[in-house]
C-alpha cells in the first residue's frame, strides 16, 4: 500500500480537565474520500484542525505524505511544536474549509482566492487573477468576482471558499461542516462541487452531518463518539449492517430528523 | 449692540490666524498618525502571548492615561532641556516638544481603541488566513488590520477632533496656535467678542473638513462591490445582501 497522503497516529488533545480526543489512529490515501460523523462533541471537528495544524495535539503524531508535521525533532530525539512561521509553510500543503465559511470580509470574491497565491506562494497578480478565475469558474462562481462576501448567500461564499483553499493546490481538503450553517436550499450547490472534486480524484476528509452524501461519494465512513474512533467502515456497510450498537444508536437517531 | 464686524473679518482673514490654525491642525494630525503607530504597538504588546510584553503594554497605557497631558508638556518643554543638553539646542521647537508630547500621550488612548478594534475581528478570520498558510505577519497586516481599521475609523475620529481642540494646551509652552492667536489679539484689542468669534469659526470650518474626510474614509471600508454603492444604505453595511 502506498503512503497516505494524511496521517494521524494516536492522537491526543484536552482542553482543560476535558479530553476531548483519547487517542485516535486515522488515515487517508490519495485520491480518497473519508466521511466523519459523530455527535456535537465527539471530537470530530478538532481532529480536522489538528490535521490542519491549527491545534498542537497533547501526543501523537500527525505525518503528511509520511513525514511528521508540526514538530520539529532534535538530535536526542525529543520533539517541540514548531513555531508558527514555520507551521504555516507546512499547513500550504492542506487546505481547509470552515463551517462559517470565513471569507475575508473585506476582499472581493476574486481577491479571497487571489490572496494565497500572491501573499503565500508568490505568485504574480496576473497569474494569480487567471489562476483564480478559472477556479471560481470551476465552482460555478466567476459571475460574482467583483462581489463582497457580505453580499453573498451562504452557499456561494462556501463555494469561493472551496476555490480559496483549492487554488493553491494542496494534497488533501478538509471540510469541517461544510454545510451545517446553510439554509436546506443551498445544501445541494456546495455538495455538488465537492463531489466534483471527489469525481476529480481529490483527497478529501470531510466532517457532515450529511448521510446522503457521505454515502455516495465517501470510500469509508468513520463514526466518532467520545473522542474515540468507534467504526470504520466502506459506506454500505457502515449504514445498513454497523458492527457496533453505538453506530446503529447515532443512525436511527439521524433518520428520526428526517434524514 | 457692540460687536465691530470689520474687526471680525479683519481677524478671520487675518494671517496670524491662518497660521494658528494650520499650526493646530498640523499638530492634530502628525500627533494622531504617531498616536496610531505607537498605539498600535502597544496594542499588539497588550494582546501577546507573552506575560512580559502584557505587562509592559499595560504599564505604558497605565502612565500616560494617569498624568494630565499639560503636565506631560511642561516636563517636555521645561524639564527635558534641563535633563538633557542636547535639548537646549534651537531644533528643539515647541511644536516638536508638542508633537512628542500629544503623540506619546495619545497613543495609550489609541493603543485601548486598536486594541478592542483588533478583538472585534471574527476567530475565524484568523482561522481562515493561517489554514491558507499565510506567516503570522501577513495574518496580521492582510487580513486582521485592515478589517480592524473599519472598526477602529468612528473612535480615533472622536480623538482626533479632540486632539485638536487640545492642541490649546501647548499655548504652555509658547505654541501660537489657533485660541492662543485669539487670545493674544484680545489681550492687545480688549476686543473679546470679534476675536473669540473669529477662533469659533475656524474651529467649526476645521471640525466640519474632518468629519467630511471621516465619511469619505469610512465609505472606502464598506465593502460593497461598486455596482452597489448607493443602493446600500450605510446601516445594513456587514449584513448579507440578497442577490
Amino acid at each position: 500500500m502506498s503512503t497516505p497522503v494524511l496521517q494521524a497516529v494516536d492522537l491526543h488533545r484536552r482542553y482543560g480537565d476535558t479530553e476531548v480526543l483519547k487517542g485516535v489512529d486515522f488515515s487517508v490515501a490519495r485520491g480518497e474520500v473519508k466521511a466523519l460523523l459523530g455527535p456535537s462533541g465527539s471530537g470530530k471537528s478538532t481532529i480536522l484542525r489538528l490535521m490542519a495544524l491549527l491545534e498542537h495535539p497533547d501526543g501523537g503524531e500527525i505525518l503528511l505524505n509520511g513525514k511528521q508535521v508540526g514538530v520539529s525533532t532534535s538530535s536526542n530525539g525529543s520533539t517541540r511544536r514548531l513555531p508558527e512561521r514555520h507551521l504555516a509553510v507546512q499547513r500550504r500543503d492542506i487546505g481547509m474549509v470552515f463551517q462559517r465559511f470565513n471569507l475575508f470580509a473585506h476582499l472581493d470574491v476574486l481577491r479571497n482566492v487571489t490572496l494565497a497565491l500572491t501573499e503565500v506562494a508568490g505568485m504574480s497578480k496576473k497569474d494569480a487573477v487567471s489562476s483564480a478565475e478559472a477556479m471560481l469558474e470551476r465552482v460555478g462562481m466567476s459571475d460574482r468576482l467583483q462581489h463582497y462576501p457580505s453580499e453573498l448567500s451562504g452557499g456561494q461564499q462556501q463555494r469561493v471558499a472551496i476555490a480559496r483553499a483549492l487554488v493553491t493546490n494542496p494534497s488533501v481538503m478538509l471540510f469541517d461542516e461544510p454545510t451545517s450553517a446553510l439554509d436546506p436550499e443551498l445544501v445541494g450547490e456546495v455538495l455538488e462541487v465537492m463531489e466534483g472534486l471527489a469525481d476529480a480524484g481529490m483527497t478529501m476528509v470531510v466532517v457532515t452531518h450529511e448521510t446522503r452524501f457521505a454515502r455516495r461519494v465517501a470510500d469509508e465512513v468513520m463514526l466518532f463518539d467520545g473522542g474515540v474512533m468507534v467504526e470504520q467502515a466502506p459506506p454500505n456497510q457502515f449504514f445498513d449492517d454497523p458492527r457496533h450498537d453505538r453506530t446503529r444508536q447515532f443512525l436511527s437517531h439521524l433518520r428520526g430528523v428526517g434524514n | 449692540m457692540d460687536f465691530e464686524w470689520d474687526m471680525f473679518t479683519a481677524a478671520l482673514t487675518s494671517s496670524a490666524f491662518v497660521h494658528g490654525a494650520m499650526l493646530s491642525v498640523g499638530l492634530a494630525v502628525c500627533a494622531m498618525v504617531l498616536a496610531s503607530i505607537v498605539g498600535f504597538g502597544v496594542a499588539l504588546l497588550r494582546i501577546a502571548s507573552n506575560r512580559v510584553a502584557t505587562a509592559v503594554g499595560g504599564a505604558y497605557v497605565w502612565f500616560f492615561r494617569a498624568i494630565p497631558t499639560l503636565l506631560v508638556l511642561l516636563l517636555i518643554w521645561n524639564a527635558g532641556p534641563q535633563l538633557l543638553p542636547a535639548l537646549r539646542d534651537d531644533w528643539f521647537t515647541p511644536f516638536l516638544a508638542a508633537l512628542i508630547g500629544f503623540s506619546v500621550v495619545e497613543a495609550a488612548y489609541m493603543a485601548e481603541i486598536l486594541r478592542s478594534a483588533l478583538l472585534s475581528v471574527d476567530d475565524g478570520q484568523h482561522l481562515a488566513a493561517r489554514a491558507l498558510g499565510l506567516a503570522p505577519h501577513k495574518v496580521l497586516f492582510k487580513v486582521v488590520l485592515p478589517q480592524a481599521i473599519k472598526v477602529a475609523i468612528p473612535p480615533s475620529g472622536n480623538e482626533l477632533i479632540a486632539m485638536l481642540k487640545y492642541t490649546s494646551l501647548a499655548s504652555v509652552i509658547s505654541l501660537r496656535e489657533l485660541l492662543t492667536t485669539a487670545q493674544s489679539q484680545v489681550s492687545v484689542t480688549f476686543r473679546y467678542a470679534e476675536y473669540y468669534s473669529a477662533a469659533l469659526v475656524y474651529y467649526l470650518v476645521i471640525v466640519s473638513a474632518l468629519m467630511a474626510v471621516q465619511q469619505v474614509v469610512e465609505r472606502r471600508y464598506r465593502w460593497i462591490s461598486a455596482g452597489r454603492v448607493g443602493q446600500v444604505s450605510g446601516l445594513k453595511v456587514g449584513t448579507a445582501v440578497p442577490v
